[in-house]
C-alpha cells in the first residue's frame, strides 16, 4: 500500500528537477533503496510506470540500488554486515550497533535530454 | 543529461515532523507515537494509561485508523480530549494527518498526547511524525518471533510494552527469546510486561512514562 504514497513523493522530485532544468524528456530514474526500508522495488517500478504515464517520464528507465544494512560497533568502531538479526560484533562481541547504511530511501539523479 | 538530485523521498515528511515538533514543544506537549500490529492492546494500553496517569498528567490522545471512529468513541468516554484520523486506506499516521490532528486539539491544556498510530508493523516505523518517543506494543499471542520478522520496527524505538502476558500460561511464547532476540537488534530499548486485562504491570509503565516527560 504504501508505495504508491512513497512512489509519489519520488515522482514529484523526479518532475520537478527535471522541470528546473528544462528538460524535455527524462530517460532515466536512478533510485538508492535501503533494504531495511521495506520498500519493495517491484512496487516502486510498477507504481512508476503507473504514475509517469503521460508525462515527460513516461518510459524512463528505473535504476534502483538496494542498500543492504550496515552497522557500526559502538565499542571497537569495527563496521559490518547486518546479516539476520543478531546485530552482535563480529569483532568484539559487542550489542550496542548504530546502523549505518540500510535505511536509505532517495532519489539519487535522474537522467534527461 | 545527468542531473544529480540527491533528495530524499521521506524529505517532506521529515520537514512537517519538524514543525509539528515545534508546535508540540512550543505547547510543551510530550508526544508518544504508540505502534503495534492490529490486535496488539494499543487501545487498551492508551486507556490503561490514562487511568494510571490522569490525575498527575492532562492527556490527549489522538486516534489512527484507516476506517471508522470507534477507538475515539472508547477514549472519549474518559473524558480526555481526543481527535480520530482516518487514514483511508493509507497503512500508516504521516506528519501532515499529524499536523491537522493537532489543530483539532486544545493544547495548551494537555502535558502528554498519545498517539496510537494505525496497526501495522510495517510502514509506521518510516514516518516520523514529530513525537518524543516512540513505543511499540507485543503481545503474547503474535509469538516469540515477530522481532526478526519486522527489525526496522523494533529497531526503531524507544519502548516496548509485551502486552496480554496473562497469557502466557496457554501460549507457546518464551519471554526470553523474545527479549534476547529484540535487545540484539536494539540495546537501548526499555521493555516492560504488562496485561491490560489484569493490570499487572501498568504502574511500572506508566510511572516510566512519566519520568520520560520533560
Amino acid at each position: 500500500m504504501h508505495e504508491l504514497a512513497i512512489t509519489q513523493s519520488m515522482f514529484d522530485i523526479v518532475l520537478q528537477q527535471a522541470e528546473q532544468a528544462h528538460a524535455k524528456k527524462v530517460t532515466k530514474i536512478n533510485l538508492v533503496i535501503g533494504e531495511m526500508t521495506g520498500v519493495v522495488s517491484d512496487s516502486v517500478q510498477f507504481y512508476l510506470d503507473f504514475l509517469t504515464k503521460n508525462t515527460i517520464a513516461e518510459g524512463a528507465v528505473v535504476d534502483i540500488k538496494m542498500v543492504p544494512p550496515q552497522g557500526r560497533c559502538h565499542t571497537c568502531n569495527q563496521t559490518f554486515e547486518l546479516k539476520e538479526f543478531d546485530w552482535t560484533c563480529p569483532n568484539c562481541q559487542g550489542k550496542i550497533i548504530d546502523v549505518i547504511a540500510g535505511k536509505e530511501l532517495f532519489v539519487e539523479s535522474i537522467e534527461v535530454d | 543529461m545527468k542531473i544529480k538530485v540527491l533528495k530524499d523521498i521521506l524529505g517532506a515528511n521529515e520537514q512537517l515532523a519538524a514543525k509539528n515538533r515545534e508546535l508540540l514543544d512550543s505547547n510543551k506537549v510530550f508526544a508518544v507515537n504508540i505502534m503495534a500490529s492490529p490486535g496488539a492492546g494499543k487501545t487498551s494500553i492508551v486507556l490503561q494509561t490514562i487511568r494510571a496517569l490522569k490525575d498527575e498528567v492532562r492527556i490527549g490522545v489522538i486516534e489512527g485508523d484507516i476506517a471508522s471512529s470507534i477507538d475515539a468513541e472508547t477514549v472519549a468516554k474518559e473524558g480526555v480530549p481526543v481527535v480520530q484520523i482516518n487514514t483511508g486506506g493509507e497503512c500508516h499516521l504521516e506528519a501532515n494527518q499529524l499536523e491537522n490532528a493537532l489543530n483539532n486539539l486544545p493544547l495548551a491544556d494537555i502535558d502528554l498526547l498519545l498517539i496510537e498510530n494505525v496497526g501495522n508493523l510495517v510502514c509506521p516505523a518510516e514516518f516520523n511524525l514529530g513525537e518524543h518517543l516512540k513505543v511499540l506494543i507485543a503481545s503474547v499471542p503474535e509469538g516469540d518471533d515477530k522481532p526478526l520478522k519486522y527489525p526496522l520496527m523494533f529497531n526503531t524505538v524507544d519502548a516496548l510494552v509485551l502486552n496480554k502476558i496473562d497469557l502466557l500460561p496457554y501460549v507457546q511464547f518464551n519471554v526470553n527469546t523474545f527479549t534476547k532476540t529484540v535487545k540484539n537488534i536494539n540495546s537501548k530499548v526499555e521493555i516492560f510486561k504488562v496485561s491490560c486485562t489484569t493490570g499487572e504491570g501498568i504502574q511500572a509503565w506508566s510511572k516510566w512514562l512519566k519520568t520520560q516527560m520533560k
